[in-house]
């Protein structure tokens, strides 16, 4: 079984964290992996920079701009992750734009995926529509899970196309923003949260954008089964470096 | 093959929706209505009155006889100078304020290069009263002050894109995010033939005016409605694309696209999208691109703001790769020389971009009898102070 599915089986609320790779520095990745997992992160997004992140704050964006100039490249990438199985357990999702993909060719990028040990794909500017049509077969073909973003305005109609073409959780944007830009959740998001969660969807959702707490991370998963932290995360090794991210993931984790 | 976008939003291979789909609401809002907007008989009359009354339109075809004399063929200049605001970019801007009203949307984003669509778009804000937040790098800030002054005097909120390279990529990213972050009561005004589905085509059709003026103003002076080739600069591709507009599926007329090689196209200093791009994605479309072989877009390099793009309209984009289209590419000294050639032969100073158009006819050689039009598409006020430097006036 896919380790996203396994870990989804768990019964509890489930952290995910995201990074940039190549940031703060090109060799960080590893590191940055295999400490989140000590630390009792349950899943990690690795971020593959890009020059233009559409769906991203200032925050991530910068990450993806320094990551960049260190050299980090999608080649670059899978060298990094080569041993990667050797040393950790925990799920590893891709999170990038569909750009480079394309330029490295997506067949070989699902390949080297499945080579490294990577379990799912999250490209925010694919949408469900051009994957179902010309991607899924090859998605699957090499074993990979390609997760999707669903926002407060996602119909009821798109969401259960979205929870069809699905096969481990959705990407519950928390509110109609780019990543990093919320403050708390309000009695909308709530209630958002909620009406989701009383569609009984088939995947289980992760809530994203907007957490970077205990308690928002603890709003968040009231109605979900886990969410997501990422610019909070960025902020953080850009202010305290790469020593201790364990920290980090406790000051979350605190009281769940 | 047709030329025209098809049911799914591609043309040939190019095209599409690649978007995040936090923007899906609003795009698909806009595709599933804009045809059925754009014949409703109240929305056909105001925009072609605004275009009479307000724009000026039409703008007259002029025979350009002294720089036909020196080219030997017959060449035409549609006069699109002559629009209010100085350029093309209004047909579009008039045509998407009106149909952002009847989307009932209250407030209007749009990002910009040198400044000429932004003017634009503040300009049909002040008409209609809507509040309107423009998106300009920061770099395209300090070197187009003129315009940003405009903008501000037509009430318009100009917000500096300080990401990437701080010019007119950048600013599409920020009014892109603007657009995510405003889901419900913003329309996103882009101002080329670029972006997702439906924007190439909705902006082509606004657009499309100015050939369909060409056929009629043909048929009055030359007895017939096509040209023998139509002439016009590309960079993202909004004049071009309505100048080619009605003449797409005719195979007899020429399509000339002319892009900027910057300081030459082997410099590392180009803006010539279909010599040196590849298939890839940019503002949620897939078309040409200059990028990095790990597909990370790069800066592209051009004198004319307007020009400088990394990729090209997928309507462009296919015409290139389907040979319809011939595409030549004109640096920064030849169009220049050439800005300065009409000025002197016509008493017309044109915009840099479109200077790019006429320089090629100094390699390019036409019949005697072949009837050429080049779209004049703005005009060179905002360019003045490049003219200044380059040439010490």
């Amino acid at each position: 079984m896919n380790r996203i599915n396994q870990k989804l089986q768990e019964d509890h609320k489930l952290l995910s964290i995201y990074f940039t790779a190549g940031y703060p520095d090109i060799n960080d990745t590893e590191k940055i992996i295999v400490d989140l997992e000590k630390s009792g992160v349950d899943f990690i997004e690795i971020g593959l920079p890009f020059s233009d992140p559409l769906a991203d704050g200032p925050t991530i964006q910068e990450s993806s701009t320094q990551a960049l100039k260190n050299g980090m490249t999608t080649q670059k990438l899978f060298e990094q992750l080569q041993d990667i199985r050797s040393k950790v357990r925990i799920p590893l999702i891709i999170m990038g734009y569909f750009n480079p993909m394309l330029q490295f060719g997506v067949e070989e990028f699902c390949k080297k995926c499945q080579e490294t040990g990577i379990d799912g794909l999250i490209i925010p500017d694919l949408p469900v529509d051009v994957y179902h049509d010309e991607y899924k077969e090859l998605f699957e073909k090499y074993g990979l899970r390609n997760i999707f973003l669903i926002t407060p305005q996602t119909s009821n109609e798109r969401i259960a196309f979205i929870d069809s073409v699905s096969d481990s959780f959705i990407y519950m944007v928390s509110s109609a923003s780019v990543t990093g830009s919320t403050s708390g959740f309000g009695q909308d998001t709530k209630a958002y949260f909620k009406r989701i969660n009383d569609l009984n969807l088939k995947n289980l959702q992760i809530v994203g954008f907007g957490i970077k707490d205990q308690e928002t991370f603890e709003q968040a998963t009231e109605y979900a089964k886990g969410a997501i932290i990422g610019s909070a995360f960025i902020k953080y090794l850009n202010e305290n470096g790469t020593s201790n991210v364990g920290e980090f993931v406790e000051n979350v984790k605190a009281l769940t | 093959m047709s030329y025209q976008v098809n049911e799914k939003g591609y043309y040939g291979e190019f095209g599409g929706a690649y978007i995040p789909e936090m923007l899906y609401p609003n795009v698909e809002e806009l595709r599933s209505r804009y045809l059925e907007i754009m014949q409703e008989e109240s929305f056909q009359k105001e925009f072609k009155e605004l275009l009479k009354e307000y724009v000026g339109r039409p703008t007259p075809l002029y025979f350009a006889k002294r720089f036909s004399e020196k080219y030997g063929t017959k060449v035409y200049l549609k006069r699109e100078d002559l629009c209010h605001t100085g350029a093309h970019k209004v047909n579009n801007t008039i045509g998407q304020i009106l149909m952002a009203q009847k989307l009932g949307k209250k407030r209007i984003i749009a990002e910009t290069g040198a400044g000429q669509h932004g003017v634009a778009t503040a300009t049909v804000c002040a008409l209609m009263g809507m509040e309107c937040i423009v998106y300009m790098g920061e770099v395209d800030i300090e070197r187009q002050s003129p315009n940003v002054a405009r903008m501000k005097m037509l009430g318009a909120k100009v917000i500096p894109a300080k990401s990437g390279s701080r010019t007119l990529k950048d600013a599409t990213n920020e009014a892109i995010r603007d657009w995510i972050n405003n889901p419900v009561d913003t329309h996103y005004i882009i101002g080329s033939v670029v972006g997702p589905h439906p924007y190439p085509d909705m902006v082509a059709r606004f657009q499309a005016v100015i050939s369909e003026e060409m056929k009629v103003q043909l048929k009055e002076k030359e007895g017939k409605e096509d040209p023998d080739y139509v002439v016009a600069c590309v960079g993202g591709g909004s004049n071009a694309a309505g100048a080619y507009y009605h003449y797409l599926d005719k195979p007899e007329v020429g399509i000339i696209a002319v892009e900027a090689a910057g300081k030459g196209i082997d410099t590392g200093e180009s803006a010539a999208t279909s010599a040196l791009g590849k298939p890839g994605i940019i503002h949620g479309s897939k078309t040409l691109l200059m990028q990095t072989g790990d597909g990370q877009i790069t800066e592209p390099y051009s004198i004319s703001a307007g020009l400088d793009y990394p990729g090209v309209g997928p309507m462009h984009a296919h015409l290139f790769a389907s040979g319809r289209g011939e595409f030549i590419s004109v640096t920064d000294e030849n169009a220049m020389k050439a800005g300065l050639e009409l000025a002197k032969l016509e008493g017309i100073i044109p915009a840099i971009e479109t200077s790019h158009a006429l320089a090629i006819f100094e390699d390019r050689k036409f019949k005697k009898d072949d009837v050429v039009v080049v779209n004049l598409s703005g005009r060179g006020d905002k360019d003045l102070n490049t003219y200044i430097e380059y040439f010490n006036l």
